[in-house]
C-alpha cells in the first residue's frame, strides 16, 4: 500500500465512520440516553430511504424532500412514541425488544404493500454529483464528503444540545432517575416524547441523506441496525462523544479489515466489540452499565 | 339359510364389485388425475419479483398448451421459501411427504436449491431448478431426477473471460461477495481469462451482504488494472455500479460483470450503468420469432415485461412437458420420462438449447451492452457453452 493509498483509505474510514455516527445518532438518543432497546431503528432508517425515493420523485429536488421529510418525521415520531413507546420506559428490556421487533415486521410488510419489493435509486443532486481528485489517480465523490460534513455538524449540534442546554440537562436527569426528575417538576412524559421524535427524525434523516449512496431496497434496515447497536454499545450507553469515537473506530476497523484481512473482514468489527467490552464493560465512555 | 346369509352375501358381492370398479379407476387415475407441481419459490422478500416471474413464465407455457402438459392438467402447490436456507429442507420435505407433489419446481436462492436437491435425491422426486446457479446442483449433487433450465454460475463468467481477453486486457482485478455464487463466477472468469494469456492480479472480496465498497474501490484504483470483473446482484449491484461511477473509475478502468450486475437494476442505476458490458444467456433485442412471440404473450397475459427469470420458468414447463408427452402423462415411467427430458431440444425464447449430461442447459451466452433501460445483445460471446460439471458422477 503506497502512502497515497493509505491516506485515501484513512479518508474512507473517517467518511464511513462519520456516516455510521449519523445513522446511529437516533439510536444513541433512544437507546443510549433514554434506555429503550429500539430494534426498529433500522426500519426507521429504511423509512427515511424510501421517503427520499418517493418525495424526490414527487418534488424533483432532494433538499426539498429532505425538508419535507424532516417535518413529517418529527410529527410521526411524536405520534409513534405516544402510541407505542410511552409505556415502555418502565418495562423490562424483553418487552421493549418484543414491541420494537413487532414494529419491524409491520413496517416491512407496509413497505412491501405500499411501495413494493423492487430496488430503487435516488439521484445525487446535480451540484453535488461531481468528484474531487485526490492525488493523481483517485477521485472522491463529492456527495460523500458532503454527507460527512453534515455528520460533523450534527455531532456538534447533538453534543451541544445534550451537554450544554437546560433541555439536555433535564433529559439526562430523567434518564438517570425518572421519579426524582418528575418530583422536581420536570414533565418527563412530554420531554421523552420530544426526544424520541428527535431520535426518530435523526434516523429518518440519515436514511434520506444517505439514500443516493446506499440505494433503496428491502431489508436495508437490518444490516444498518446491527452496526448501529455496535456503535452505541462500544461507545458506551449514555455518551454522545463515546458514540462518535466508536463510529470512527468501527469505520477504521471495517475499512482496513477489508483491505488487510479479507477472510475475516466480516467479523472484524464484532471482534472489536468483544475486545472493548472485555476491557471496559460499560463501553469506551459509558457512564453506566445497562440496567 | 340363504336368507340368513343373504345380507353377508350381498355385502361380499358389493365389496367385490366395488373393488373391481376402484381397481379400474386406479388403472386410469395416473393419466386422468392432475399432475401436482410443488412450486417452491420466494414470494416475499428481496427475491419476490424473481419468484413471481418464474411462476408466471411456467404458467404461461401451460396456458399456451391448453392447460395440459402430456394430457394432464396441473395442480399447483405453492410454497413461499422466503429464500431461507435454514427452512428449505423442511419446506421441501413438506411438499413431497405431506402434499405428495409429483414434481418439485424451485428455486431462486442457491442455498435453498441445494437443500431441495438433497430432499429430491433422498425421496427420488423429480426436481426442476428454474434459477439457482450454484455449480454443484449439476456438479457433485447431480442426479437423474434433477434438471436445471437456467444456468450455472460458471457459464456467463467463462464467456466473459473470453471476451475480456479478446479486448486485449492482460491484468484484471476481480471483486465480489465472499459467498458461493461470487466465488464460482470469479473461478469461471479466471479459467477462461488465464487460458487466453491474461492474469488475474488480485481477487478482492467483500463479506456478504456488506455493501460498503469504498475500501476495495480504492484498492482497485491503486492497482491500476486493465479491467475489472465483478459479480454482484440485486441491491448490491445497484450500489456497486453507482459507487464505481462516483469514484471516477468508470471511464478509467473498464468494468465487466456477469449479467446480473445490470439485470432488473437499470432503472435504479441510471446513468452510471450506461454502456456497461455484461454476459448472460438472455438479452434484449433478440430477433427470433420465438422470443418476440414470447414477449408479446407474456406482456398480454401479465401486463409486465418478461425477464430472464420468466424465460427460465417458461423453459422449465417446456422441459417438463417434453417429458410428460413422451410417457403420455404416466409419471410412473420415470426412466422413460427422464430420458425424454435429457434428449429434449428446448425451443426457448433465449434460443434453442439441449441438456448436458449433468442436466444443465448447453446454451449460447450473449454479450450485452446497457442502452437506456435495456441490455441489448451485441454478439454471441460463447456458442453452445456447456458447464464442465466437475464432480458429477452420472452415466
Amino acid at each position: 500500500m503506497t502512502l497515497a493509498t493509505f491516506f485515501v483509505q484513512c479518508l474512507n474510514s473517517m467518511q464511513y465512520g462519520l456516516l455510521l455516527f449519523l445513522v446511529a445518532s437516533g439510536l444513541t438518543l433512544v437507546f443510549g440516553i433514554m434506555g429503550i432497546v429500539n430494534l426498529a431503528h433500522g426500519s426507521f432508517y429504511m423509512i427515511g430511504a424510501y421517503l427520499a425515493y418517493s418525495l424526490t420523485a414527487l418534488t424533483g429536488n432532494l433538499f426539498v424532500a429532505l425538508a419535507l421529510g424532516l417535518v413529517l418525521s418529527l410529527i410521526f415520531g411524536y405520534l409513534l412514541e405516544w402510541v407505542f413507546f410511552s409505556f415502555l420506559y418502565e418495562r423490562d428490556h424483553l418487552q421493549q425488544v418484543l414491541m420494537t421487533y413487532g414494529l419491524i415486521l409491520v413496517i416491512e410488510e407496509l413497505r412491501s404493500i405500499l411501495i413494493g419489493d423492487d430496488v430503487h435509486g435516488v439521484a445525487v443532486p446535480a451540484f453535488l454529483a461531481g468528484s474531487i481528485a485526490i492525488g493523481n489517480d483517485m477521485l472522491y465523490p463529492v456527495y460523500r464528503l458532503f454527507v460527512s460534513a453534515a455528520c460533523v455538524v450534527l455531532a456538534l449540534a447533538l453534543y451541544w444540545l445534550i451537554r450544554k442546554t437546560r433541555v439536555g440537562m433535564k433529559i439526562r436527569a430523567g434518564a438517570s432517575n425518572r421519579e426524582m426528575a418528575q418530583s422536581l417538576g420536570i414533565d418527563i412524559g412530554l420531554l421523552y416524547r420530544v426526544v424520541f421524535s428527535l431520535g426518530f427524525g435523526l434516523a429518518v434523516m440519515s436514511g434520506m441523506l444517505f439514500a443516493p449512496v446506499s440505494t433503496v431496497y428491502p431489508g436495508m434496515g437490518a444490516q444498518m441496525l446491527i452496526v448501529c447497536f455496535l456503535v452505541v454499545v462500544i461507545g458506551g450507553i449514555g455518551s454522545i462523544t463515546g458514540a462518535f469515537v466508536a463510529a470512527l473506530l468501527i469505520g477504521f476497523v471495517d475499512t482496513f479489515g477489508k483491505v488487510l484481512w479479507q477472510e475475516g473482514a466480516g467479523i472484524a468489527i464484532y471482534l472489536l466489540m468483544a475486545v472493548i467490552l472485555l476491557v471496559r464493560p460499560a463501553g469506551l465512555l459509558g457512564e453506566r452499565a445497562m440496567r | 339359510m340363504i336368507f340368513d346369509s343373504a345380507p353377508k352375501f350381498r355385502l361380499a358381492f358389493a365389496s367385490l364389485v366395488l373393488a373391481c370398479v376402484s381397481g379400474a379407476a386406479q388403472a386410469q387415475a395416473p393419466s386422468a388425475a392432475p399432475l401436482k407441481v410443488g412450486v417452491m419459490l420466494p414470494f416475499t422478500g428481496t427475491y419476490a419479483p424473481l419468484g413471481v416471474a418464474i411462476e408466471n413464465g411456467f404458467k404461461l407455457y401451460v396456458q399456451q398448451q391448453g392447460g395440459r402438459l402430456g394430457g394432464r392438467t396441473i395442480d399447483y402447490v405453492r410454497l413461499d421459501d422466503e429464500s431461507d436456507p435454514s427452512k428449505a429442507s423442511e419446506n421441501a420435505s413438506r411438499l413431497v411427504k405431506r402434499d405428495h407433489v409429483d414434481v418439485l419446481l424451485g428455486t431462486v436462492h442457491s442455498g435453498v436449491a441445494m437443500a431441495m436437491a438433497k430432499v429430491a435425491k433422498d425421496t427420488n422426486t423429480l426436481l426442476i431448478v428454474p434459477n439457482a446457479g450454484a455449480d454443484n446442483v449439476t456438479g457433485p449433487l447431480c442426479a437423474p431426477n434433477i434438471f436445471r433450465t437456467s444456468f450455472s454460475n460458471w457459464q456467463p463468467a467463462y464467456a466473459m473471460g473470453k471476451v475480456v481477453a479478446s479486448k486485449g486486457a492482460k491484468r484484471v482485478v476481480t471483486l465480489t461477495w465472499k459467498y458461493a455464487a461470487g466465488e464460482e463466477s470469479v473461478r469461471g472468469f479466471k479459467e477462461a481469462f488465464e487460458a487466453a494469456g491474461g492474469k488475474v492480479i488480485d481477487e478482492l472480496t467483500v463479506p456478504f451482504p456488506n455493501v460498503e465498497f469504498q475500501a476495495q474501490l480504492t484498492q482497485i484504483a491503486a492497482a491500476k488494472p486493465d479491467a475489472v470483473y465483478v459479480f454482484f446482484a440485486g441491491a448490491g449491484a445497484v450500489k456497486f455500479v453507482k459507487d464505481y461511477a462516483a469514484a471516477g473509475l468508470k471511464d478509467k478502468i473498464p468494468l465487466y460483470g456477469a449479467g446480473f450486475l445490470t439485470d432488473g437494476t437499470l432503472e435504479a442505476q441510471g446513468d452510471a450503468a450506461q454502456g456497461l458490458l455484461t454476459t448472460l444467456h438472455y438479452a434484449d433485442g433478440l430477433t427470433s420469432a420465438r422470443d418476440q412471440g414470447f414477449r408479446l404473450d407474456y406482456a398480454k397475459t401479465y401486463k409486465l415485461q418478461p425477464d430472464v427469470y420468466a424465460v427460465q420458468g417458461y423453459d422449465a414447463a417446456q422441459l417438463l412437458g417434453a417429458g410428460l408427452v413422451a410417457v403420455k402423462g404416466d409419471t410412473t415411467q420415470r426412466d422413460a420420462m427422464v430420458r425424454a427430458m435429457e434428449q429434449a431440444k428446448v425451443d426457448s425464447p433465449r434460443g434453442p438449447f439441449v441438456m448436458s449430461k449433468a442436466h444443465n442447459p448447453v446454451q449460447d451466452i450473449y454479450l450485452r451492452q446497457v442502452k437506456g433501460h435495456e441490455n441489448r445483445v451485441v454478439l454471441v460471446a460463447a456458442k453452445g457453452l456447456a458447464d464442465p460439471a466437475r464432480g458429477c458422477r452420472m452415466n
